[in-house]
């Protein structure tokens, strides 16, 4: 490694992660010596195997007699970042395909002979792959870049920050492997089990301390705005995380467990925590991602300093509120719902102050749009982010949930978000941070990235206006009468008239990922220094102009 | 004293301090009134825990992801009355660990589905879903019948739910193992025993395979009791203490 210098003896991160990792060795083979539960067996098995190729890895590298050099940044753990975020989203993405079909053709996409590839496990794969696995990656690893940069500080913890970034690809593992075989506990975005749940906590807390650690070593006297989101992020998600997944499981040695609440206590804690891992997870902390990576493309300061305190404390403040419109009509009461949908609907003020705040950066550098076609899907992410957290206050109101609720509105309200504001804004980030980290003068190839760009787009305006038409109209088919009195439609009706626009949203799936592909290719060219010929390049050097005094 | 936003952004513990009590208030206000409101922990005639059988039947139910296509919460609307039946009360999820309200209808509701389709017709549709619905768009479940249910862990099914709160007495855990297969078997021994545990429980070979207990009578056993427990025709919704 070129990052390394020699060093004598261990060092204290090794140390205590290898007392930590030989503690869970003997645990995980406990736990596969002791357990009846096959499904728990399998996956104390995959345990094993991890703990023990991670004292190995360790072992090795105490052996080496490397250390970290303290002088620089550092980048392997972002390469690893970025090709786990790639990797993960690809694989997110294909899911999501997988199921979209399933959906459009019923008929040839299942085996009645065993269940794991029915959509009912596959979704979760879904959700997890793109949230959480594609999103997750894609925020670490920005988090572990921007927090070196804007600290002017090496990450901290040693080989404390590689413990949390495998230990996260294992939970990505342990998740999907759990979902298909049929381990669940049925909470959306958070339906791994007990033992997941626990490792996760242990992960997400290495990862605070590695995260405020590295704040601790900064040189720079004021914490980034972008950090203050970062944090944010994960502050909260660790909070949504631990009481949300509260549940006592039926043995120390098998998978299934009950949650601690129920009924009406339990839905409404599941959707604080499902809709802020929409305010926290999707956007504290891609919003870290917008105030580093947009300002730093655009070579433009920061639009407002005053606007991101506002927007930042009144955002963290609201989001959390705004769980309830997930449970209107429901036997929640009334009262929570309303207080639910008034602060979703303030959540619109604090939502555009960011969006204003990332847009308003480009001002003096607007003509990156034609040029750049990066800052481009930056820029687009942010105004996507705008449709979407408006959309979101509209549909949180009563009246409007009471016909978009239960449908395909829904879906399409998440997708305009997951993929429009989410996967663009990782897209742009990943596109600068490769050519940096790899040390190229550019990417591979621009003209890609354009062809990405557009098909992607022409991808998530198929998939969100066929999912507002069928979601409408199905809410409206269910409420439909007839002159006589009587409900017009059958359920299975709706579910017929539905299925062209399943078609029309499985293409938009398929383009959506055929961009993505045209991504991986672009960017693993680019880490091997290739630059495609006969292409015009735009000059990238700063613009020799003034930037005008703004904010 | 003028306040500076600078104190936080020069001291990463009191942003975190910060960080954490903002985002610490809406849950406490929306969350913690609803462990003592009556409202919403009220007990109504006739609910009574799950039977072993329906609770396996309800972890196949989680287990497969069911909840991602099909809600178990009828809104008080006009149409969803009539199309689903009465609106779900609260208490009727109060030993549901977790709650299965959901949040997609790609399929119907199936809070109130006990009782509306034949045992027979949820076999050729669990088995088959095209066979008796060719537009639906459901999954086949034809494995169930293959799944012996072994009751292995029932017993601490039950007694993990106690701990959780649903009132099941010892006598209920003792005798998990043997209930779930008398709950498929008229003539079982300890018949009159199960019944006086679980009142109105439904009892009979669910899966069409008398032979063997399984997943899909588990399944459909749960399907069917589902919504039933609550009898509104002696439940007053205007009564006082109905009206929140």
């Amino acid at each position: 490694m070129n990052d390394s210098t020699a060093r004598k003896g261990i060092g204290l991160d090794v140390l205590t992660l290898g007392v930590f990792l030989s503690v869970l060795v003997l645990i995980s083979l406990f736990l596969t010596a002791k357990t009846q539960d096959p499904l728990m067996r399998v996956h104390a098995v995959i345990l094993l195997g991890a703990f023990l190729l991670g004292v190995t890895a360790l072992f090795m590298r105490a052996a080496s007699g490397l250390d970290f050099d303290q002088t620089r940044y550092e980048e392997g753990i972002i390469k690893a970042g970025v090709v786990a975020t790639v990797f993960w989203g690809l694989v997110g993405f294909l899911v999501g395909v997988i199921i979209a079909s399933q959906l459009a053709f019923p008929n040839i996409m299942y085996n009645p002979d065993f269940g794991w590839f029915n959509f009912g496990r596959l979704r979760p794969v879904h959700t997890s792959a793109v949230i959480f696995a594609f999103g997750g990656n894609a925020l670490m690893v920005t988090s572990f870049y921007v927090v070196q940069r804007t600290c002017h500080a090496r990450l901290a913890g040693g080989v404390w920050a590689w413990f949390v970034f495998w230990g996260y690809q294992l939970f990505i593992v342990l998740a999907a492997t759990g979902y298909v075989s049929g381990i669940t506990q049925s909470k959306e975005y958070a339906e791994p089990e007990w033992y997941i749940d626990i490792w996760l906590t242990i992960i997400w807390v290495s990862y605070l301390l590695v995260f405020l650690a590295t704040l601790w070593k900064r040189k720079i006297k004021h914490i980034y705005v972008a950090n203050w989101f970062y944090l944010a992020f994960i502050v909260t998600v660790a909070m949504l995380h631990i009481i949300n997944n509260l549940s006592i499981p039926i043995g120390l040695t098998e998978h299934k467990s009950y949650s601690l609440f129920s009924g009406v206590q339990d839905a409404m804690t599941q959707w604080w925590y499902g809709h802020n891992a929409v305010g926290f997870f999707l956007t504290a902390g891609f919003l870290g991602m917008m105030y580093y990576f947009v300002p730093k493309r655009a070579e433009r300061p920061v639009y407002s300093y005053r606007l991101s305190i506002v927007h930042f404390w009144s955002l963290i403040f609201i989001y959390i509120w705004a769980g309830p419109h997930h449970l209107h009509y429901t036997a929640l009461p009334m009262w929570a719902q309303t207080l639910g949908m008034t602060f979703s609907i303030a959540l619109w003020m604090p939502s555009w102050g960011g969006m204003i705040n990332g847009l308003m950066t480009l001002s003096g550098a607007w003509d990156k749009l034609r040029t750049d076609p990066v800052m481009r899907m930056l820029v687009v992410s942010v105004a996507f982010y705008g449709m979407s957290t408006f959309e979101g206050p509209v549909m949180s109101i009563r009246a409007v949930n009471s016909l978009s609720h239960y449908t395909d509105w829904t879906i399409g309200h998440v997708h305009s978000g997951a993929l429009g504001w989410v996967a663009y804004v990782s897209f742009g980030a990943i596109y600068c941070l490769v050519p940096w980290v790899w040390k190229r003068k550019r990417l591979y190839s621009n003209d890609l990235v354009e062809w990405h760009f557009w098909i992607s787009t022409i991808g998530i305006v198929f998939y969100i206006t066929s999912m507002w038409v069928s979601g409408i109209m199905q809410g409206l088919m269910w409420r439909a009468y007839n002159s006589f009195g009587f409900l017009e439609y059958s359920f299975v009706e709706t579910v017929e008239a539905m299925h062209p626009y399943y078609i029309i949203r499985m293409t938009g799936g398929i383009l959506f990922l055929i961009g993505a592909l045209i991504m991986a290719y672009n960017l693993w060219r680019t880490a091997r220094g290739d630059v495609r010929k006969g292409e015009n390049v735009p000059d990238m050097a700063p613009l020799p102009i003034a930037i005008p005094a703004v904010g | 004293m003028k306040f500076k936003h600078e104190i936080f952004e020069k001291n990463s513990l009191l942003l975190t301090l910060g960080i954490l009590v903002v985002v610490s208030i809406g849950g406490i206000v929306e969350i913690a009134p609803l462990f003592y409101l009556s409202s919403t922990i009220e007990k109504v005639d006739g609910m009574r825990p799950y039977t072993p059988l329906e609770l396996t039947g309800r972890n196949v139910y989680i287990r497969e992801g069911c909840y991602l296509c099909h809600s178990q919460m009828i809104r008080p609307l006009r149409d969803e009355a009539e199309r689903y039946g009465h609106y779900s009360l609260a208490a009727e999820s109060m030993y549901d660990h977790p709650f299965q309200w959901g949040s997609k209808r790609t399929g119907p509701d199936l809070a109130r589905v006990g009782g509306k389709y034949s045992d027979a017709w949820h076999q050729a549709h669990l088995i088959h879903p095209q066979a008796v619905v060719p537009e639906s768009v459901m999954p086949p479940y034809r494995f169930l019948k293959d799944n012996i249910l072994d009751g292995r862990t029932i017993e601490a099914d039950l007694k993990t739910n106690r701990i959780v709160g649903v009132p099941y007495t010892d006598g209920q855990i003792s005798a998990a193992k043997s209930d779930l297969s008398t709950q498929v078997d008229e003539y079982a021994d300890d018949f009159d025993g199960f019944m006086a545990r679980y009142p109105g429980a439904n009892v009979r070979d669910f899966d069409g395979d008398p032979e063997h207990l399984t997943e899909m009578d588990a399944l459909i056993a749960y399907l069917q009791m589902l919504g039933t427990l609550v009898d509104f025709s002696t439940y007053e919704a205007d009564a006082e203490e109905n009206l929140r």
